[in-house]
């Protein structure tokens, strides 16, 4: 295999004592999307920090693009794009010059940043939102400006942190689309997400991340695969008897999990546990058999759910 | 650290300042307006008529003119270096948009002392303008006193950048102007010569940068007499500048890319 863009061994970071990001490691190829899944203060954003070479590593190592952040950090910072977190957009200013400041700043003339405005405002469905300024925009625009923004520089290496984060369904689905097009034109993406959907839908492979460490890594289906069965069936019993009720479901599935406000049933075949569930006098109030997804990969990993 | 990115920070600054000046209109043109009619023509005519016109030995608004150009120059650099930088840090986060550029912290402080700059030496000029037509200095006189103003105003700027740069939040910024930037303008020299003062807090008015300021502005402008060497004077300002940066890049740096 040709050699990864990001490669990290052993990638640490410490926040005086509390520790965001413990000895992980990880390789992401060119031209492949990669996620990393995990719920809040996994250090998902302090991983992706690293990446984009403004944070420094506590120890460990870290090469991207072939290089090291620690010496080469802007001219790495010159060949990847960064999506953060928050939209650190300038308000005062409008679209236009946002994306004509930011372009600037690496040294690209006007007129190639006129060029590539006109061409990202399209891909970005914000071109009758060229001159207006920033701050009405609704979040989804917003989020697309701060992605504009991020490809002024025809990076080769998106980072992507919690990209839909906040947006409605159809934004979201939007974002997608473009992120999906993105990578067929052959840009590498490093994705951030809580949503387990929204990391089945974009990465080719991705990590499970919790506390620091990664729980997990593979293909979205290889790791529903392994550590989970092919389908689920969810039974929501009256408030507060979960507990009790589980207690009495053992051996008709693979797996029980109690939630506080459901049980889950891990089976290969979801109607076959819903008829077994009946037959031995159980009443749920409610019943959803559904397939397995990343959400019960990293309930089965951590015990806990991924958005709390 | 290239000079070419600390360029590309001013250019920002000024792209920015292209969309924002109508807020700082007021301040430019109309503070010094306001100041020297209501101190300097107001207030100066009984200055001039009692006995102080005979120990100043120069009208009052002549006298006073140059030590409001610092001291516009000192608000002017504190004022760039408080609100705006915290909301680069933390409410809007658009100094964190710039450094995942090639732009690393000593170019984004540089760029942004650099701009300062260019705003210092906008405001003194019209500064020395307003002061010309007020008829308290010649033109010549008043744009000698703009070099001394620029200085004092990035020493403002470049420590109060770090001391932002230092706060958890806001409430920091205003003690500074109430407990600071206020009795300095009230005490250094401005006013009145700082030998009215008690003798016993006299010598505290030697260390304040803007006394500094306001007597190479006034020694320059008008041909008086300097208290201390103007090269002692100067070379304070400059470390002070120095020392602001560095400690600047050190706190945007913790700041920043922890
Ligand atoms: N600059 C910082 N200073 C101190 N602690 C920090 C800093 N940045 C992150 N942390 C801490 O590091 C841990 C990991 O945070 P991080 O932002 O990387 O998590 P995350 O996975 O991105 O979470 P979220 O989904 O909430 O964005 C958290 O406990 C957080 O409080
Ligand atoms: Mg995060």
């Amino acid at each position: 295999m040709a050699n990864p863009l990001v490669s990290a061994r052993g990638l640490t970071k410490h926040f005086d004592e509390l520790v965001a990001v413990d000895a992980i490691d990880f390789d992401v190829q060119e031209g492949e999307a990669f996620g990393f899944l995990g719920p809040n203060g996994a250090g998902k954003s302090s991983t992706m920090r690293m990446i984009g070479s403004v944070s420094p590593l506590t120890a460990g190592t870290l090469s991207v693009l072939g290089l090291d952040p620690a010496r080469d950090g802007p001219q790495i910072r010159a060949r990847i794009g960064v999506v953060p977190q928050d939209d650190n957009l300038d308000l005062e200013l409008t679209v236009y010059e946002n994306l004509l400041i930011y372009g600037r700043y690496f040294g690209l003339s006007k007129a190639v940043i006129d060029g590539r405005v006109a061409e990202l405002l399209r891909f970005t469905q914000l071109e009758d939102r060229r001159d207006s300024p920033v701050d009405p925009l609704s979040g989804g625009m917003k989020r697309r400006l701060v992605i504009a923004r991020g490809l002024i520089n025809t990076p080769e290496l998106l980072l992507l942190d919690e990209p839909t984060t906040g947006l409605d369904p159809q934004a979201r689905h939007l974002l997608w689309d473009r992120l999906y097009r993105l990578k067929q034109e052959g840009v590498t993406l490093i994705i951030t997400t809580h949503y387990m959907d929204e990391a089945e839908q974009l990465c080719d492979r991705l990590v499970i991340m919790d506390k620091g460490k990664i729980a997990a890594e593979g293909a979205p289906r290889d790791l529903i695969d392994r550590y989970s069965t092919r389908e689920v069936l969810e039974l929501r019993f009256p408030v507060g008897t979960q507990a009790v009720n589980a207690e009495h479901l053992d051996g008709i599935a693979h797996k029980t999990e109690v939630l506080p406000d459901r049980v889950l049933l891990y089976t290969d075949n979801a109607d076959h546990a819903h008829s077994k569930v009946l037959q031995a006098g159980f009443e749920p109030e409610s019943t959803v058999s559904r397939r397995s997804t990343l959400e019960d990969v990293f309930l089965s990993l951590t015990g806990r759910t991924l958005v709390d | 650290m290239t000079v070419v990115g600390s360029l590309r920070v001013v250019e920002a600054g000024a792209r920015v300042y292209r969309r924002t000046w109508r807020g700082s209109v007021i301040s430019t043109f109309l503070n010094p307006i306001l100041y020297l009619l209501a101190m300097g023509i107001g207030l100066g005519e009984l200055v001039d008529e009692g006995s102080g016109g005979a120990s100043l030995d120069l009208p009052y608004l002549t006298f006073l003119a140059p030590g409001l150009l610092a001291a516009a120059a000192m608000q002017t650099g504190a004022g760039d270096a408080s609100y705006p930088v915290m909301a680069g840090i933390k409410w809007r986060k658009t100094y964190e948009a710039t450094l995942s550029t090639p732009i690393g912290v000593p170019e984004l402080l540089f760029g942004h002392l650099g701009w300062v700059t260019v705003r210092l030496t906008f405001v003194s000029v019209v500064f020395a303008a307003i002061m010309t037509l007020f008829g308290a200095t010649s033109a010549v006189e008043g744009m000698l006193a703009v070099p001394p103003a620029v200085l004092t105003g990035l020493a403002f700027s470049s420590l109060v950048t770090a001391y932002t740069a230092k706060l958890k939040n806001e409430m920091g910024l205003a003690a500074m102007f109430r407990f600071a930037i206020v009795p300095l303008f009230l005490f250094s020299g401005t006013f009145f010569p700082i030998e009215q003062l008690p003798d016993y807090v006299e010598p505290l008015a030697y260390i304040t940068p803007l006394w500094h300021g306001v007597e190479l502005c006034r020694g320059l402008a008008l041909g008086l007499e300097y208290t201390v060497h103007p090269l002692i004077s100067v070379s304070y300002l400059v470390v002070l500048i120095a020392v602001g940066a560095v400690l600047g890049v050190m706190t945007l740096r913790r700041r920043l890319i922890a």
